[in-house]
């Protein structure tokens, strides 16, 4: 059938053979971006001792489409001082990067869609253009809660990026490669042999920069509903907003999945009489997803000088001297624990 | 065998059209960031003229180069750069105040600086055939570690003072800022964290009602 | 020197954090106390202080005797009355509406009425659909009255012993 197709299509195949697998990759993850609404309100509601949605559908299963369909419905204003072309880019920008990532995410050993050398540094590059999102419409709103958010969203994610970058620059040493793909191979062998053990402090720096990257609880200042009201989404409504959320989800989707491939091993398999596959990746994911929905449950928001401190004093040292370190015993003949 | 010919032809077919679009955008862009009114909207069309170069560069198979430039100068460079954007009040009329003013200066200046660059990159040096194209490369090339590479090796030293100036730039940068300020209010994150219960609050045990002492004569005639 | 070497290291350990999400995860596993609302609802205090009501003696008369003292007490200002003699030489409403989206629910118009006329039952779960449904007039008044009288006269006989 593929050839069929092949030869009917003719020189314009390789475009619409790309096409499908975007749609491949980017339908799966929006329905999990719908569920894992639900289930960041179900893990909340449980941890609060609620039971959470329960309403639409058995279990509320069918809360995410009644949501979706309501902010469909829903009329997207723009307010009159606004900045109408950007107003209306800013949702576009934010869930742009967020799914062009996805791009260079290796599934499995060939399920990539762009199977490309510098994959690690193009996910760096597309979570930092992920910001423009976020400032733009904070800036195009014209209010002053959206323009505060906007500018405390701006600061935080340039800050934590710097941490975030270092920790990888470890995974980097130890695995030789930027390729994503090579990376996960280089940690075959069972759990021991993943970079969080090695790499144990770049792993929580990288995940706790990755829910500030995200914006996530306890790093929401961005919107932090009890200062700025929503932050840089407050004049968004309908759809407009509905994109923010999606972008923040999808966001929430990528650096779990990148956490997973770069120190939890991505597909393969913890133990060697259990084949690997892509299952395992996905079973990782929503584990570091579920700890996401476990942080916001738990902690209160962070001061905003807080937050630039942990970033900058804390974080940022602890990684170079991580990484010095790994360095350094790269050197000796304990080398092999590294690698 | 012919289709896979046919696809070539195709592919080379796209990638100058992908080119041609992209310098379109990027020459917009470019044009735009001088001739926009609204600050925050140059610094925008400067952050399209940076992405539309990366992807120039990506067709040039600079890999490296082209995502570094979105991570770095994107990322970063031009964030930091609408932030102050943003927040700065802008007065543009007197920003444009000296336009007619500067423009006999300016004018000869500029059509002098145009005339060089096209007498430079118009002569035989520059023209196609004098750069041939290069060789291209075997599949497993990385760009990246091959500029790694070169950069630790060949270019060690002026790499390294190069990230010298940079951080005595850094710390010149914070001294010139850091002052001190008596009035301020700043509390130390480092001190409120270690603070713990027990140096603040004495939980004491004692019983909800005291028996009062019974009123004396004298005190209840005074009343 | 020792105890702030002791403190750093417990704050790289994230000690604390961890034992706030052991908090939590515990809680995770816990029953839930949710009231499933429509279906499942909570005890209610007789003294609960819900939509408003005008009662009626047994013989069918209405209680209230417009002393506007209801009207005089509302600190939201909610109570309007007008008042008239009637045919038998008593004083009795013409109109008595109350504006439940001004309502503040104190209770006070309760408090006040020597005839025990005005009255706040235990009914919460009431709505308008258009603008003026929540201004409630005599009749509507007596009618939820009429209706919930024997509630209400419980919910008092129960509560007369604190009066």
């Amino acid at each position: 059938m593929m050839e069929t197709l092949q030869n009917l299509l003719g020189p314009a195949w390789p475009v619409v053979w790309t096409l499908v697998k975007i749609i491949a990759i980017v339908l799966p993850l929006m329905g999990g971006v719908a569920y894992l609404t639900l289930a960041e309100r179900k893990v909340i509601g449980f941890m609060q001792v609620r039971i959470g949605p329960n309403r639409v559908g058995y279990y509320g299963l069918l809360q995410p489409l009644a949501d979706g369909i309501k902010l469909l419905m829903k009329e997207i204003i723009i307010p009159s001082a606004a900045n109408r072309t950007l107003f209306l880019l800013g949702p576009v920008l934010a869930i742009a990067p967020a799914l062009a990532a996805w791009a260079v995410v290796p599934f499995d050993l060939t399920l990539v869609l762009a199977d490309i050398d510098a994959g690690l540094l193009y996910i760096l590059a597309m979570t930092s253009v992920a910001v423009y999102g976020v400032i733009i419409a904070g800036w195009a709103s014209n209010s002053k809660y959206a323009f505060l958010g906007s500018l405390r969203s701006a600061a935080q994610i340039v800050s934590y990026e710097i941490a975030m970058g270092f920790a990888l620059v470890g995974v980097l040493m130890s695995a030789n490669s930027l390729n994503l793909g090579k990376i996960v191979l280089a940690q075959s062998g069972g759990i021991l042999q993943w970079y969080w053990l090695p790499l144990f402090p770049l792993f929580i720096v990288y995940f706790i920069s990755a829910v500030a990257e995200t914006n996530r609880a306890p790093f929401d200042v961005a919107e932090g509903e009890s200062e700025i009201v929503a932050g840089f989404h407050v004049e968004y409504s309908g759809m407009a907003f509905a994109v923010f959320f999606l972008a923040e989800y999808a966001n929430m989707f990528l650096v779990a999945a990148l956490a997973a491939l770069m120190f939890l091993g991505g597909w393969l398999s913890p133990v060697a009489f259990l084949p690997d596959g892509i299952w395992w990746l996905i079973i990782k994911v929503f584990a570091l997803l579920f700890i996401f929905l476990w942080f916001r449950a738990t902690f209160p928001r962070y001061r905003y000088d807080q937050i630039m401190r942990l970033g900058w004093k804390v974080f940022i040292p602890v990684t170079l001297v991580w990484i010095l370190f790994v360095g350094g015993m790269m050197q000796t003949r304990w080398a092999y624990l590294f690698h | 065998m012919e289709s896979q010919a046919d696809i070539h032809t195709v592919m080379m077919i796209f990638q100058d059209f992908v080119f041609y679009g992209l310098a379109a955008i990027l020459l917009f862009a470019g044009v735009r960031v001088i001739t926009a009114r609204n600050p925050v909207h140059a610094a925008l069309f400067l952050v399209l003229a940076f992405f539309t170069a990366a992807g120039i560069w990506l067709l040039l198979e600079a890999e490296f180069l082209a995502i570094a430039l979105v991570l770095v100068y994107v990322g970063a460079v031009m964030v930091l750069f609408l932030f102050v954007v943003m927040m700065l009040d802008i007065n543009l009329d007197k920003l444009r105040e000296g336009f007619w003013k500067a423009l006999p200066v300016a004018l000869p200046i500029g059509i002098l600086m145009a005339a060089e660059m096209v007498m430079i990159l118009g002569s035989k040096h520059f023209s196609s055939e004098m750069i041939t194209a290069p060789a291209p490369r075997p599949a497993g090339y990385s760009n990246t570690a091959e500029l790694g590479r070169q950069l630790y090796t060949d270019y060690l030293l002026p790499f390294e003072l190069a990230s010298v100036v940079l951080l005595v730039a850094i710390v010149a940068a914070i001294a010139l800022t850091l002052r001190e300020r008596k009035d301020s209010k700043f509390i130390d994150p480092a001190e409120q964290v270690r603070v713990k219960r027990a140096d603040r609050v004495r939980i004491i045990s004692m019983p909800a009602e005291k028996e009062l002492p019974p009123v004396t004569e004298a005190v209840a005639e005074k009343k | 020197m020792i105890t702030k070497i002791r403190e750093l290291f417990a704050s790289f350990m994230l000690l604390e954090l961890v034992k706030g999400m052991a908090l939590t995860g515990r809680y995770f596993f816990a029953r839930k106390v949710t009231v499933q609302f429509p279906e499942e609802r909570t005890p209610i205090s007789p003294r609960f202080r819900g939509l408003h009501a005008l009662r009626r003696y047994p013989n069918g008369e209405e209680r209230c005797i417009a002393c506007k003292l209801c009207e005089a007490v509302c600190p939201a200002m909610a109570i309007t009355i007008e008042s008239e003699q009637r045919e038998d030489n008593t004083r009795r409403t013409t109109r008595y509406d109350i504006d439940l989206t001004k309502c503040i629910f104190c209770g006070f118009c309760e408090e006040s009425c020597p005839v025990d006329s005005i009255v706040e039952t235990r009914i919460f779960d009431y709505h308008g659909e258009k603008r003026g449904d929540l201004t409630y007039t005599k009749p509507m008044l007596l009618a939820v009255g009429d209706k919930y009288e024997a509630q209400i006269a419980a919910d008092r006989a129960q509560d007369a012993k604190y009066r």
